[in-house]
């Protein structure tokens, strides 16, 4: 197919269509609004479902009601709507339905801004709703890859009965790209064992996430675990770039992680031996390559737009075997390539600690600047 | 089960549509009686098959147990969210919600009222008895002025903590509504009444005529604290003025349904 310029919501939305997506219930906000926008034009116009709810609260609600049909359902959001589902998304999970979910990151906490920011990593990766559960979360660094994450996750929450949430930036969202469309997909109603339709000719069944009884709970909760170590094992995906020589490694997921691509290059053309791990899983994370990265680099650069979320993540993988440094910029900022390249050029010319914290370094670097 | 009567001399059964367990309700409480009329309308129009049951959260928490249809269980208020959800993607089912009044008239303002002002074309069935039952007898935005419960000790004062709300009368202003009523369970004739007003607010959904809900005065003999007869009475003495019987919406279509 030819390329065609999409903006990277309006792509989400027609990518999610592309992918036979039957059902959508959302709410606006900024900046994720046109994916609502698209999709309430595009859903009627080919005789699918698309409802504003009331709230974020009642969208989520509305999609666990419509997913438990079979149906391929989706909401979206951004970053304060995304905690209004957090109940639903909570429900769901422990239901084990399919349900795809993106969030257009914006500043926060609160009210925050509508500017871009990967503050909610936390939120998505490690929960958020409550109760044990492990969704996938994806995170797309330009509006190609939304839409390709897009058409995956519908098939991946569907392969688990899990949740599968994209976490774009309110940029990937808001700009313009030349972009390739996959091909339309039919609308498909799955009739798995589990689906609630009406018990015509088959035995009644019942989707709840209740188990009042506590040991029932602690099996559903072991059945949910094992669903996630298979994905654990499956499904980790990330992207390298001129990782072979690399002295230092930059890790950075999203937006953060195509800005540090440019510094990466640039530090290149200075003969920096640096390279770029770019995980497309945050959920699961790629622990295993950073570990066996860390036994043979002097050292790792983490790059978020936020205070170091991931950075955890990356810690628990390397386990102090080499230091690990931290780069942020938060509130809705995004950094530009050559403050990643001034971290790169301070790595490479000073001798690392491998007892600094790397979160407070940063803090002190940023409000000594 | 053992037989006990001819077939001929049967007038009185389980509902097809009920499962055949023991319900977890107290002694005295109306939703065993709400639950039957339910199921003897979805034997009646043989709807059984094609109906989906939204569960809420409250006493009523196990419905899915107890009705032989397929069923989902919401979240807290979430019910009529969940049945848009269902009903959208589902348009030839039949689809209902059975709530308490703490799931339909607090924690699920919003999504009763928007469920009801987009015209789902959804029924709920309402059960209203003034109180919070599961959680053990709290106040509900139900409960009458002055009535004691363990989150209003001396009595519901209105200055604090405001005036019982009116579901019935609120929705029946919506546009989308085509049949909203309120009935009891106290007495015999009034649940005929009742039974009357579910097979309705079925009939409505079936023939896609809008929103429909029925309000059911109830009993929590539990957590008034007075007997199961002495609570029958009280919806009488006490509810009945408060929450008036009546039809607030019926559309001329609907008022065309004979049944």
């Amino acid at each position: 197919m030819a390329k065609e310029l999409y903006e990277g919501n309006q792509a989400m939305a027609e990518a999610a269509i592309r992918a036979g997506l039957e059902a959508y219930f959302g709410y606006p906000i900024t900046p994720q609004t046109e994916i609502l926008e698209h999709l309430s034009r595009r859903m009627p116009e080919l005789g699918r479902t698309f409802v504003q709810a009331e709230s974020e609260v009642a969208a989520i609600n509305m999609v666990y009601g419509a997913a438990c049909t079979g149906a391929r359902v989706m909401s979206t959001s951004s970053s304060p709507g995304m905690s209004l589902m957090m109940e639903g998304i909570s429900y769901i999970a422990g239901t084990e339905i399919p349900v795809v979910l993106v969030n257009v990151m914006r500043g926060g906490p609160g009210l925050g801004n509508i500017a871009p920011s990967q503050a909610d990593y936390n939120q998505a990766v490690h929960g958020g709703g409550h109760g044990d559960y492990f969704p996938i979360v994806l995170a797309p660094a330009s509006v190609q890859e939304a839409i390709d994450l897009m058409v995956l996750s519908f098939d991946l929450a569907e392969k688990y009965r899990t949740i599968c949430m994209l976490i774009a930036d309110g940029s990937i969202g808001q700009m313009m790209e030349p972009v390739e469309m996959p091909e339309m997909r039919p609308v498909v109603r799955r009739d798995w064992d589990w689906v609630v339709n009406g018990a015509m000719g088959r035995e009644r069944r019942t989707l709840s996430s209740i188990y009042i009884n506590p040991p029932d709970e602690e099996v559903a909760n072991l059945r949910m675990f094992k669903r996630w170590q298979d994905i654990q094992k499956n499904e980790v995906r990330f992207k390298e770039y001129y990782l072979e020589d690399a002295d230092f490694v930059i890790i950075g997921f999203g937006t953060s992680g195509r800005v540090a691509l440019s510094a990466v290059r640039a530090a290149r053309q200075q003969g920096i031996k640096v390279g770029l791990l770019r995980p497309v899983t945050v959920s699961p994370f790629p622990f295993e390559v950073i570990e066996q990265l860390s036994s043979r680099v002097s050292g790792f650069l983490v790059v978020e737009m936020n205070t170091g979320q991931m950075l955890n993540d990356v810690l628990l993988a390397v386990k102090g075997r080499v230091p690990v440094e931290f780069y942020g910029r938060l509130g809705g900022v995004v950094p530009f390539p050559n403050e990643i390249l001034d971290e790169i050029n301070r790595m490479a010319a000073s001798t690392l600690s491998l007892a600094a914290d790397p979160r407070a370094a940063w803090y002190d670097r940023m409000i000594a600047k | 089960m053992a037989t006990l009567a001819k077939p001929e001399n049967l007038v009185y059964q389980r509902p097809k549509s009920f499962t055949d367990v023991t319900t977890h309700y107290c002694p005295g409480c109306t939703h065993g009686v709400a639950h039957r009329l339910i199921a003897e309308v979805l034997d009646e129009m043989g709807i059984a098959e094609k109906t989906i049951g939204v569960a809420p959260v409250g006493c009523s928490v196990f419905a899915y147990n107890y009705f032989d249809t397929d069923f989902v269980e919401a979240a807290h208020g979430r019910a009529p969210a969940m049945a848009t959800g269902i009903k959208r993607v589902l348009p030839d089912r039949v689809v209902f919600t059975y709530q308490g009044d703490g799931d339909l008239a607090s924690i699920g303002m919003a999504e009763i009222m928007h469920a009801a002002g987009r015209g789902e074309n959804i029924t709920v069935v309402f059960i209203n008895n003034a109180i919070y039952g599961m959680t053990g007898g709290q106040m509900a935005p139900t409960t009458l002025p002055g009535q004691k419960t363990t989150s209003s000790p001396n009595g519901r004062d209105v200055e604090l903590q405001g005036y019982p709300l009116r579901m019935s009368e609120m929705i029946a202003t919506m546009d989308g509504v085509g049949y909203v009523v309120r009935r009891s369970l106290h007495d015999p004739k009034n649940i005929r009444l009742a039974k009357k007003a579910i097979r309705m607010a079925f009939e409505t959904q079936v023939r896609g005529l809008g929103f429909s809900m029925v309000e059911l005065l109830s009993t929590c003999p539990t957590n008034w604290g007075i007997t199961p007869i002495e609570s029958l009475k009280w919806v009488e003495t006490h509810m009945l003025p408060v929450f008036p019987l009546g039809d607030y919406k019926i559309t001329t279509s609907v008022a065309e349904i004979k049944i």
